[in-house]
């Protein structure tokens, strides 16, 4: 069964630095790669001037919020002004549809979120870090967990101590109250900000929340200096590589570190050997299934913030997932509304609601029920969720779909015109199930403890 | 095996967290359920004995998460992502491969309690689709036509 292809493509390794195809998983493989020499002079400088190389760097977050790292480190209060424990949390709750690069990281270097993790609790002056992995990752949690033996022992953590928290099936938790909230002992739902988790996150107390890669690129950032990490990419605002997610119907799928400024059409023809069987692309899911869908004229942007938010896109959490000719687009929204749908905590009423007036609606149109109306209708309810609720869970839904309507609008009316799918059951998604129609575990809970 | 009972283990778990907070029902249910196969109401409430919590609490924060299984299971959980990485690569003939396979759908259990199907959202392996979770072990790029093989090494396993 293969492997997850994992390199580097056009550009300076930075994340993978050192990685040559084995994983770095002992001390001293680490080591020889300059594993921890950017832990150690970052610990001889003062905190304050390793947030300011970081916020030189102008590296952005990963998890797919694109805030700056070194300024989100610069609005935790010092401990003479607080006297609170300051905290540090990793956001490894990576379950955005398509992505599939945090867990790289934890399995092939380990050691350098870690090293993240310790120049950045240097940085706050947290003594405590918890790493919230999802659930599901087994395999990942018992690398990292052998890596952070491996430091411990080797005395590297100092008086810093890194626990990871295993999460347990839950999308919503990789928002960063919702994941403050489960790791607390929580059902994982929104909180309101502010207060911002800078000031009251985990345990009330000052709290730093990282995505795993953007906390692994700061070693990254330190060995080739800020200077030169700010000269990478698409500067100013998209500075330094990332690991792009790329998957669908290419030829050669795998996680790619490549510098911002790459285009979709390089990484899915060239890098990734073009469409499967040479057929031709209907759609890019963008960054994840969260934001819009980008369609083939649009392949030749570079995926930078700026040059995609002006066509209305997101670089998200990195997702390049290629979709061709065979897939009914009616199919795919209504999957990416059921994952929504499934996934919604349920705390606000526009996204518990709409999400499931969503997927009604698109069932309809799906099975060739509906009217013209109803594609109105499923605009306005998308409009309705939009920026209405705690967190971009129910945004996350309404984007993608109001998209494919908007962008796909006469493949729709086909459904209502041919009193259904014009793919018959040739789609790619034909009849694909979703995990929200199994679940009926909540009465049936009940019943148990009754 | 070790004697060590699921209150010791509960126990030593809460020394990660600061006193007087509640971060270790998560791991405590986890331990729970790695004991038991579920979580039945005995076991939420010695989980809830153990951290000094009500079992209403603890059953509030199991049944968030769907991880956690609040009615019996198989003793081995197969578990297939149908997220649209893996659906555009075919991963609904995998799951109904399992399906005729087992003679179950999606959501059940096999007659002998021996096996438990489920489908699941992405489960971050979208390069290598359709990822198999088989007892929380990830398999990655399997086709309908692995699937007899796989329920093979599961039942002998």
């Amino acid at each position: 069964m293969a492997e997850t292809t994992v390199a580097v493509a056009g550009g300076p390794a930075l994340v993978l630095a050192g990685y040559e195809g084995e994983p770095l998983r002992s001390l001293e493989a680490y080591r020889a790669v300059g594993g921890y020499e950017q832990l150690e002079r970052a610990r001889a400088q003062d905190p304050q001037q390793v947030i300011g190389e970081v916020i030189e760097s102008n590296l952005r977050g990963r998890g797919g919020a694109f805030f700056p790292t070194g300024r989100k480190a610069s609005f935790i209060p010092t401990p003479d002004k607080i006297a609170k424990p300051i905290y540090i949390t990793v956001n490894a709750d990576e379950s955005e549809p398509g992505t599939f690069k945090d867990r790289e990281i934890m399995l092939k270097v380990p050691h350098r979120l870690l090293e993240g993790c310790l120049i950045a609790a240097h940085a706050i002056q947290s003594k405590r870090v918890y790493i919230y992995i999802r659930g599901e990752y087994l395999a990942e949690y018992e690398s990292l967990q052998f890596a952070l033996d491996r430091a411990r022992d080797g005395g590297i953590l100092g008086d810093v101590d890194i626990v990871i928290h295993r999460g347990a099936g839950a999308y919503i938790c990789g928002e960063e109250t919702a994941l403050l909230e489960s790791l607390e002992g929580k059902r994982g739902q929104p909180r309101s900000k502010p207060p911002f988790p800078a000031i009251s996150g985990v345990y009330a107390s000052p709290t730093l929340i990282n995505n795993v890669e953007s906390i692994t690129t700061i070693p990254a950032v330190l060995a080739i200096g800020p200077e030169e990490y700010a000269k990478v990419g698409a500067p100013p605002d998209s500075t330094g590589t990332r690991l792009f997610c790329l998957s669908g119907n290419v030829e050669r799928p795998g996680v790619y570190e490549a510098p911002h400024g790459i285009t979709a059409r390089r990484l899915i023809e060239e890098i990734g050997g073009g469409i499967a069987e040479g057929r031709p692309l209907k759609a890019v899911m963008m960054g994840g299934s969260s934001f819009p869908v980008m369609t083939p004229d649009d392949l030749d942007t570079p995926l930078d913030a700026n040059s995609l938010g002006q066509k209305g896109y997101f670089i998200g959490s990195g997702v390049v997932c290629a979709i061709d000719d065979r897939t009914c687009i009616v199919q795919f929204a209504l999957r990416v509304a059921q994952f929504y749908m499934h996934e919604s905590c349920g705390k606000c009423t526009p996204c518990r609601v709409g999400t499931r007036w969503l997927v009604q609606l698109l069932r309809a149109v799906e099975h060739g029920s509906a009217s013209e109306r109803d594609l109105d209708l499923l605009l306005d309810v998308c409009d309705r969720i939009i920026g209405k609720c705690l967190c971009v869970l129910g945004d996350s839904a309404a984007m993608p779909v109001a998209s494919c309507v908007t962008k796909f609008r006469d493949e729709f009316r086909a459904h209502l015109e041919q009193g259904g799918c014009p793919l018959g059951h040739d789609s790619q998604l034909d009849g694909l199930f979703a995990p929200v129609d199994q679940h009926a575990h909540t009465p049936v809970a009940q019943e148990a403890l009754a | 095996m070790s004697r060590r009972t699921l209150n010791d283990e509960i126990q030593e778990v809460r020394t990660r967290y600061p006193e007087g907070t509640r971060s270790a029902v998560l791991p405590a249910l986890r331990l729970a359920q790695e004991r038991y196969g579920w979580l039945s109401r005995e076991a939420i409430e010695e989980v809830a004995g153990a951290l000094e919590l009500t079992p209403a609490y603890c059953f509030s924060v199991a049944s968030f998460y769907d991880m956690f299984h609040l009615e019996p299971v198989g003793r081995h959980t197969i578990e297939v992502c149908t997220n649209v990485c893996c659906g555009l690569v075919n991963a609904q003939a995998v799951l109904e491969a399992f399906e005729s396979e087992l003679g179950v759908g999606p959501g059940e259990t096999t007659g002998d309690g021996e096996i438990t199907l489920r489908a699941v959202e992405c489960l971050g392996g979208c390069s290598t689709p359709t990822i198999v979770a088989v007892d929380h072990v990830y398999r990655q790029s399997v086709t309908p036509g692995d699937v007899p093989a796989i329920l093979e090494e599961v039942r002998n396993g």
